[in-house]
């Protein structure tokens, strides 16, 4: 079991990096090329998140959907970018709404994964 | 240089996301995923605002601060509140997503529509598409869950239903292509193909009823996350892809999860309507079923050696897990080794029942999985359903013409005695008797699960 773990954990350190290399490669020549290089990434980090899912505890698959739904409000960045920029006032308003959209789950989501992980005792810690 | 520091900071931000799942595995370590998850989005969040050009910082502040203002309340909901709770924030994902392609286009439409190219428009499309279906449907499963009352509980159907809602995605996807074609030409197909998503996110989910929630909310989860990969896609954003990614595939394994828990397909809990295959067995005799007083009961489980309590929906819906919490002390402080035994589709959505026994601060090692418990059930001297129905029933494994034939159950017949609380005899959510009822070692004991665990306790303390 234990050596499973560290051999997907391995196999999760290997990936990583490559997701990096994918991330920080040179400017495209051209769109498409970079659009590719968009789907290696969707497909690397889809493969990370199978695996490192597939091991979550199933005690904890309600705060596993809480906190997975947080991190997708990484949808907050592009938002962000929307409403910053001096952009026509109606994009503004429709990203200022996605912004708190997105805002609302960013802070719903983690506090209440973190609320809801608190409450996983074991019998050792209840006795100290 | 500024724009090579963000780029870093997302990566970071990536891999404490990668990490912040990582750490799900073990409620031990649980914790310190979600500080990990916290940082990344900070890093993320603070690292966008370095981006050259931001300069709206008024609207930033208001969204932000309006953001605290409903995220606190959310995240402060009663446990049993959960499901919706987390239905509401898939569509508000969805509606994140959605936006944000709508924005996109008109402003690269007015403003350089030769940005537009296909591999863009493929981009919004899809984000558009995922995003508004995510944002109707979510928001209904949450009216569902919520029990709002203009919003019908049980599955909605009506004829060609299947036949409507795959011909209304289709129109939405063929009007897409020719908007692909030619993004400024067909303008006037954006606002339509928004409509008509919204519109299947609502379809999608009216013949949905309570016992395929658990799915169907995967499903949206893994929705939300693809939205969030398409605005990435969009937006140009490797950081964007990777977390939707792996909201994505997080939605994906769990959905999985559920359905090999039902023994179903995807496209059966989507287009099988569960909550209407009610073809009522023609011919059940009238049979009755064994009653136990409360005392009788106390003593039998005061004698046992090993107990295993099944919750299900019904112990949420009576708010009958601090009443199951004193039953456990007791029982365990007179020698009785007490397990509960979870079944995956228990609840409203993947591992309710045990944050609500985690919440009435059982220790977690206690909560034992379907599959580990099922080899140990003929040891078992005494099995209390709280609120299950059909996770328990038996004709999932013997009887062909059940609607839940082959969806793996929790062996409670095979124990030495059985106790069921119910409210009534009426059939559970898939209108399906249960044989359980019926054996010869399952006793009922009647009335709403918390008063009648609470009657058991007092009985206990008497003894």
């Amino acid at each position: 079991m234990l050596s499973k773990t560290k051999i997907l954990l391995l196999v999760n350190f290997i990936l990583t990096p490559v997701i990096v290399l994918a991330s920080d490669g040179q400017p495209a020549a051209n769109q498409s090329t970079d659009f590719v290089s968009m789907l290696f990434v969707f497909m690397l980090a889809t493969f990370i998140g199978l695996g490192v899912i597939t091991r979550v505890s199933r005690l904890l698959h309600t705060p596993l959907m809480s906190i997975t739904n947080a991190i997708s409000a990484i949808a907050v960045v592009g938002s962000l970018i929307l409403t910053g920029h001096d952009y026509p006032t109606y994009i503004t308003i429709l990203g200022a709404v996605a912004l708190f959209a997105s805002m609302t789950n960013i802070v719903s989501g983690f506090l209440i994964t973190d609320r809801m992980l608190k409450m996983f005792k074991t019998k050792e810690t209840k006795k100290s | 240089m500024i724009t090579t520091v963000v780029q870093f900071a997302y990566i970071i931000a990536t891999g404490l996301f990668v990490f912040s799942l990582h750490w799900m595995k073990d409620p031990k370590t649980a914790r310190r995923g979600v500080f990990a998850g916290v940082t990344a989005m900070a890093v993320a969040i603070l690292s966008t605002m370095l981006e050259p050009g931001i300069v709206n910082w008024e609207w930033i502040a208001v969204a932000i601060a309006f953001g605290f203002i409903v995220g606190i309340p959310l995240s402060l909901v009663p446990l049993t509140a959960v499901p919706q709770r987390t239905a509401l924030s898939h569509s508000f994902g969805g509606l994140a997503a959605g936006l944000v392609g709508t924005a996109k286009y008109y402003l690269w439409l007015n403003e350089g529509p030769e940005n537009l190219s296909s591999f863009r428009m493929i981009a919004i499309i899809a984000e558009i598409i995922l995003g508004f279906l995510t944002f109707t449907g979510s928001l209904l499963a949450a009216g569902k869950l919520q029990e709002i009352k203009w919003i019908p509980q049980r599955p909605v159907t009506y004829r060609f239903q299947n036949f409507i809602n795959i011909g209304l995605l289709a129109v939405a996807v063929i009007l897409g292509i020719l908007l692909i074609i030619n993004p400024v030409e067909y303008e006037f197909l954006f606002p339509v193909i928004i409509f008509l998503a919204a519109l299947f996110g609502v379809l999608l989910i009216i013949p949905i009823g309570g016992a395929d929630m658990p799915t169907v909310i995967s499903l949206l989860n893994s929705y939300a996350g693809l939205s969030a990969v398409a605005m990435g896609f969009v937006l140009d954003n490797k950081l964007l892809v990777t977390a939707g990614a792996l909201d994505g595939s997080s939605g994906l394994i769990l959905s999985i999860i559920m359905c090999r828990a039902m023994n179903r397909s995807f496209t059966n809990v989507l287009f099988g309507a569960f909550g209407q295959v009610q073809k009522a067995k023609a011919g059940v005799e009238q049979r009755s079923a064994k009653t136990e007083t409360f005392e009788g009961a106390a003593q039998i489980l005061e004698q046992a050696n090993k107990v295993v309590i099944v919750p299900g929906y019904g112990m949420a819906v009576a708010q009958a897990q601090y009443r199951i919490r004193e039953l456990y002390d007791l029982l365990t402080k007179l020698g009785v080794d007490v397990k509960f035994a979870i079944h995956p589709v228990a609840g409203r959505m993947p591992g309710h029942m045990n944050v609500l026994l985690a919440e009435a601060k059982i220790p977690y090692e206690q909560l034992v999985e379907m599959d580990d418990i099922n080899p140990d059930m003929p040891q078992v001297d005494v099995v209390i359903v709280v609120g299950a129905n059909d996770v328990v029933n038996p004709a999932a494994r013997t009887d062909k013409g059940s609607p839940i034939y082959g969806m793996p159950i929790i062996d409670a017949d095979k124990a030495k005695m059985c106790f069921a609380i119910k409210r009534s005899m009426n059939p559970g959510f898939a209108g399906i008797e249960n044989e359980l009822y019926y054996s010869d070692h399952t006793f009922m004991l009647f009335g709403d699960a918390k008063d009648v665990i609470g009657k058991l306790v007092a009985e206990l303390k008497n003894l």
